[in-house]
């Protein structure tokens, strides 16, 4: 059994704030309203198109090590959410909130990801700058 | 504690779509006359033209409003069509989208109707010149005189358009010859080659444009139907680094393996 520290449903809070993002694959293979947390160790941080995804190592309450895989957009989206080809790097410990896949496969698709430093990564649109900021002068 | 509700309801409010699309500047200076060049992007938020489930106007969302007229043709090629999002959406490993299984070009219309992100427009004196970023795509929309050919020589994924100015601030684009392997939009809807598409790019102010897709395809729907509506955009400063966003087959066998899609492509 997968070792999952928090299992909390955020579904209202994050369907307020959140702008969609259409997976390539769809969304029929994730669990609806899933919300799952668990630590771990970054084996791989795939910088790619059509979408990213992380490659990370839990251990499970036996002391097993559990391989877990998790998307997140593709790389323009995802420099508008603060991330880099750098965010994340093998042996880097992590803790990843993501909506998860049915059947139970270690699968998921990230919602935010916290690092040992405390920052937060979060596959959520931070607030727009102000309108004087973005709309070109006339 | 209502002043903790207080707080977060102002906070969602200002992350939501809704709240980004209060932040328009009060009075936008008019546009010039035959110009809609600039940098656009979706006025309500980036996510306002993913259209995930299909058209925005029509999304594939099994409401009764949404129905399409389809004629027998088009309802057979619809339900040949397996879609990864929308009322009809099956496992990854049985889409048969080819922009999604193979990463072909989606080309037109679904250009217009998935994945509409920042927007490059150029003009010449010959030409509106449109730059999309997702695809890292571009097309050119003839605005010389020029009729639309009747009979293109061989379809494209992107069609050929034609485009004239109806008003001082509307530029209406026709476009046929389009190549009906692709998808009308990410939901599955079906087009075939007799395809006559029409964009209607208004620009409401300096800052603002609003684009409108109609779809004319007598052998796949009873009706035109308007797949688009005055879907806001606005302008962003000349100097905006328009990002790469595209599907790399080499990249995307790498995710699928990893996600464990069983993408149907990788067995062939």
């Amino acid at each position: 059994m997968r070792k999952v520290t928090t299992i909390f449903l955020v579904a209202v809070g994050l369907s307020a704030v959140s702008v969609p993002l259409f997976a390539h694959h769809g969304n029929a293979a994730f669990e609806a309203g899933s919300s799952v947390t668990v630590k771990g160790t970054v084996t791989e941080w795939y910088w790619a198109n059509p979408h990213c995804f992380l490659k990370f190592d839990v251990k499970d309450d036996k002391g097993s090590v559990v391989h877990w895989v998790a998307e997140t957009s593709n790389p323009a989206d995802m420099v508008n959410r603060g991330w880099a080809k750098q965010s994340l790097k093998p042996g880097e410990e992590v803790t990843v909130t993501m909506q998860v896949v049915k059947g139970g496969n270690p699968i998921g698709r990230v919602q935010q990801i916290v690092l040992a430093n405390g920052r937060i990564l979060s596959t959520q649109l931070p607030p727009e700058p102000k309108p004087t900021d973005t709309v070109a002068k006339p | 504690m209502l002043r903790r509700l207080v707080t977060l309801a102002i906070a969602v409010l200002m992350f939501s779509p809704l709240g980004r699309a209060q932040n328009a500047r009060p009075d936008p200076a008019p546009a010039q006359r035959h110009d809609i060049s600039g940098i656009w992007d979706p006025a309500n938020g980036p996510g306002d033209g993913i259209g995930g489930t299909g058209s925005k106007a029509m999304p594939e969302d099994g409401k009764p409003e949404h129905q399409l007229p389809y004629t027998a043709l088009g309802l057979q090629k619809l339900n040949a069509s397996k879609p990864g999002n929308g009322a009809r959406m099956v496992q990854p490993g049985e889409i048969n989208d080819p922009a999604v299984v193979l990463c072909d070009p989606q080309g037109l219309p679904r250009e217009d109707l998935y994945e509409l992100r920042t927007t490059q427009i150029l003009q010449t004196p010959v030409s509106v010149i449109i730059l999309y970023e997702f695809d890292k795509i571009w097309r050119v929309i003839w605005t010389d005189g020029r009729e639309l050919d009747k009979d293109p020589p061989e379809p494209r994924w992107f069609g050929y358009s034609v485009g004239k100015w109806e008003d001082d601030y509307t530029l209406v684009v026709q476009t046929n010859g389009t190549d009906e392997r692709t998808w009308l939009d990410k939901a599955g809807r079906p087009h075939s080659a007799d395809l006559l598409m029409e964009e209607r790019f208004h620009r409401v102010n300096h800052d603002r444009l609003e684009l409108t897709v109609t779809i004319n395809d007598p052998k796949m729907y009873t009706k035109p139907w308007v797949a688009l509506d005055k879907f806001p955009m606005k302008l962003l400063p000349p100097t905006t680094d328009v990002r790469e966003m595209m599907c790399s087959v080499s990249e995307f066998r790498e995710y699928d393996k990893a996600m464990r899609f069983n993408n149907p492509a990788d067995k062939q």
